[in-house]
């Protein structure tokens, strides 16, 4: 199974700021005791939209690999010493702030069961070899991985080590002891999008996207579609940035969208700076990743955001058990992995509740607002009429849907 | 009219460029000094930092916070200038070194992020951010108003700096004193100057400018803290003194030239005309390193103007 090629994250400033790669080996690693969950990071952890029914055991989107057999990673005393390797800084409000979340959760969930540990700001490189195993010195026996590009030293330090358990987000390589976790934004994409469909006055959304990977054009593809449900014959405008995180050029794609003419902004990206662009014009905008209700209250529409916690407590236990397994987890809006975040006061009553039914209903049935007859841009069909996408293919959608404007650049 | 490519454009290397413009100034008179500071990344990082902090916590009217704010990130950003000084200066330690350092300990992973953590800084947007101004009510006024009369403050105010540099280099006594301490220290020296002085003051300054580029991203373009957010800003600037030759009408030019050039591949996207932003994208970095290796070569830097003593320390007794 191919998964996407998330946080293939390499900043050009890095390379500039060529002295940067040395502070790889100072990496800020800190401690949580056992007894005092944080509370910071906020930004992320609001309540989603409409939860207040129970979510479904994370555990039902998991699926062991083949033949695997339960890894042994308890510790021989004393508590579980659980770490997690982190690309960006724990309060970049979107990616890695929201994966610092998950953590607080295990944390809190588990209590004095688990000691959770961090490293933040650790570039995809040979540097993630070297911090993976200061982390097992440290006695840690589960890693997690939040970056695409740290798959393959995960990968070969685990062979190294069969008695710590690894689970990486966003990869598609498992082993003895590395299991795979992420999941279905691209769903409550799709209900960001009705938002903004229902928003727009002109029919034209334009959309701040980081890179031309399968991941992002399955959410804008399903952005897309949501526009046309509640927009019929709306169009999105996509400008590529090449960056997930540049929070000035973020801005400057957003600025040069409306000028081009749209009037509801929607951004792909890991910081919030396309909605100043937005703020300064009064123009809805939906976000990603992160609950900015509070800072844009009066542009907010909604954001797909991402709840990692109940997955990781899920495994943490599992190591305490004796049962963890590899294996693949794709969770969905009905184990509370993709949740919306608030709605804005533009969206109205009645948006909101087509949004929710629309909710109830890819809760059930995850990804079948991707069901055919569905067209690419040049009108061709990729989907049958009444088949719902193959996982395969959304695993590896490389074209717009119709009404996205834009292009793909071959690679 | 005022949608029309040339003039959106225009607006927004204006915008973006101004940031570069401050931490170039800050730059070229530290230079022209005859010190050479590539710590100006995490300078305005720091001046981000604590203008955001400061616009959090301070209270009054708006322009007071603004001015506040401004002047905080700007004081903060010369106390690292002034750290710097006293290695390069005083102490003589090599000065790339010194200001890589400078970089790496106040940059995107270092002091900046740490104190943004520690503080709760991060994420709380500025409540008093700095807007764009509509001048005399002209802002809408077809292509003269984007480019003129619809700026923020500190746009106006690095008009009025690149005008103020250009007669105080150029025109005024200290400003000769200054490009006598940066050409030829030892004759300053013999002269009565003092070259100690004048390379404080300037780095010091020259740190201060820093920071008000950098409060530029956290209260103006983003504007809400971000750790790393002015993401090598700093180093193009580095690079404008020297396209600008060390002149601050020249590098006023260059800073637009690069804001136009981090948004020109947008700009163009959003109107479908297609084309390889990669490359467009990569320019401003590609001619900062071109402009570096230029520099790192002695006879190309006397060529282009740059001051004879640039990065040397200077020893009285070392003739």
């Amino acid at each position: 199974m191919v998964h996407s090629h998330r946080r293939a994250r390499v900043a050009i400033a890095a390379l500039l700021a060529g002295a940067a790669a040395s502070t790889a080996a100072t990496a800020a690693a800190r401690t949580t005791p056992p007894t005092a969950p944080s509370t910071a990071g906020t930004a992320t952890a609001g309540t989603a939209v409409g939860s207040a029914t129970a979510y479904a055991d994370p555990m039902t989107n998991f699926v062991p690999d083949q033949g695997a057999k339960p890894v042994d990673c308890k510790p021989k005393d004393g508590p579980l010493k659980a770490a997690w390797v982190y690309i960006g800084p724990i309060n970049d409000g979107g990616w890695t702030q929201a994966h610092d979340v998950g953590r607080q959760e295990v944390q809190a969930a588990l209590g004095d069961q688990v000691v959770t540990t961090y490293k933040e700001n650790v570039p995809e490189g040979p540097q993630v070899a070297q911090v993976l195993e200061d982390l097992i010195k440290d006695g840690n026996t589960l890693i997690f991985g939040t970056s695409f590009g740290f798959q393959d030293a995960f990968i070969d330090v685990a062979a190294k080590h069969p008695n710590v358990c690894f689970d990486f987000a966003t990869g598609y390589k498992t082993a003895a002891n590395v299991g795979q976790f992420y999941g279905r934004g691209e769903d409550t994409d799709y209900l960001t999008g009705m938002a903004a469909g229902a928003a727009t006055k002109a029919g034209k959304v334009g959309y701040v996207a980081p890179f031309p990977i399968p991941e992002v054009i399955r959410g804008i593809n399903s952005y897309a579609l949501g526009v046309q449900a509640t927009h019929p014959g709306a169009t999105l405008q996509v400008v590529w940035t090449n960056t997930w995180f540049d929070p000035a050029k973020e801005r400057a794609a957003a600025e040069s969208l409306i000028a081009a003419g749209v009037d509801v902004v929607a951004s792909g990206q890991d910081s919030p700076a396309s909605g100043e662009a937005a703020k300064a014009k009064g123009l809805p905008w939906t976000g990603y990743d992160s609950d900015q209700s509070a800072n844009f209250p009066d542009i907010w529409l909604t954001a797909t955001n991402y709840h990692w916690g109940a997955y990781e407590t899920a495994r943490a236990k599992a190591v305490l058990d004796g049962t963890w397994v590899p294996g693949n987890y794709y969770g969905g809006i009905a184990d509370g992995f993709a949740r919306l975040a608030p709605f804005g006061k533009l969206v109205s009553a009645d948006t909101q509740a087509k949004i929710l039914a629309k909710q109830a209903e890819l809760s059930a049935k995850p990804g079948s607002h991707l069901t055919g007859p569905i067209k690419d841009q040049s009108g061709k069909e990729r989907v049958p009429a009444g088949q719902q996408i193959s996982f395969e293919d959304l695993m590896s959608m490389n074209y717009f849907v119709e009404g996205v404007i834009g292009e793909i650049p071959s690679s | 009219m005022n949608h029309n490519l040339f003039v959106v454009i225009a607006a927004s290397a204006i915008f973006y460029g101004t940031p570069l413009f401050f931490a170039a100034l800050g730059e070229l008179l530290t230079e022209r000094s005859g010190v050479l500071n590539l710590g100006v990344e995490g300078m305005m990082l720091i001046g981000a930092l604590f203008g955001s902090w400061a616009s959090q916590h301070v209270g009054g009217p708006s322009w007071f916070v603004v001015l506040a704010s401004v002047l905080i990130g700007a004081l903060a950003a010369a106390v690292l200038a002034a750290m710097y000084a006293v290695l390069a200066i005083t102490l003589r330690v090599n000065q790339t070194v010194a200001g890589l350092a400078l970089t790496i300990f106040a940059g995107g992973v270092g002091l900046s992020s740490y104190l943004a953590n520690s503080w709760h800084v991060a994420l709380r947007p500025t409540p008093h951010p700095i807007r764009k101004l509509d001048v005399l009510g002209l802002a809408d006024t077809p292509v003269l108003g984007p480019l003129l009369f619809n700026h923020t403050m500190l746009t106006y105010v690095s008009w009025v700096l690149a005008a103020v540099g250009w007669f105080y280099l150029f025109h005024s006594r200290t400003g000769l004193r200054l490009r006598a301490v940066g050409e030829s220290p030892q004759t300053a020296d013999a002269m009565g100057i003092s070259v100690a002085g004048y390379r404080y003051a300037h780095t010091i300054l020259g740190g201060a400018l820093a920071g008000v580029g950098g409060v530029f991203y956290s209260l103006a373009i983003v504007p809400t803290w971000v750790d790393g957010m002015t993401k090598g800003a700093g180093w193009i600037a580095i690079a404008l003194v020297i396209f600008g030759f060390w002149r601050p009408e020249l590098t006023l030019a260059g800073a637009y030239l690069f804001g136009a050039l981090s948004s020109l591949s947008l700009i163009l996207k959003a109107r479908n005309v297609h084309i390889n932003g990669s490359i467009l994208d990569a320019l401003p970095f590609l001619a900062t390193i071109v402009v570096l290796v230029v520099m790192s070569s002695g006879s190309m830097r006397r060529r282009l103007g740059a001051p004879a003593a640039l990065g040397v320390p200077y020893q009285r007794e070392e003739r």
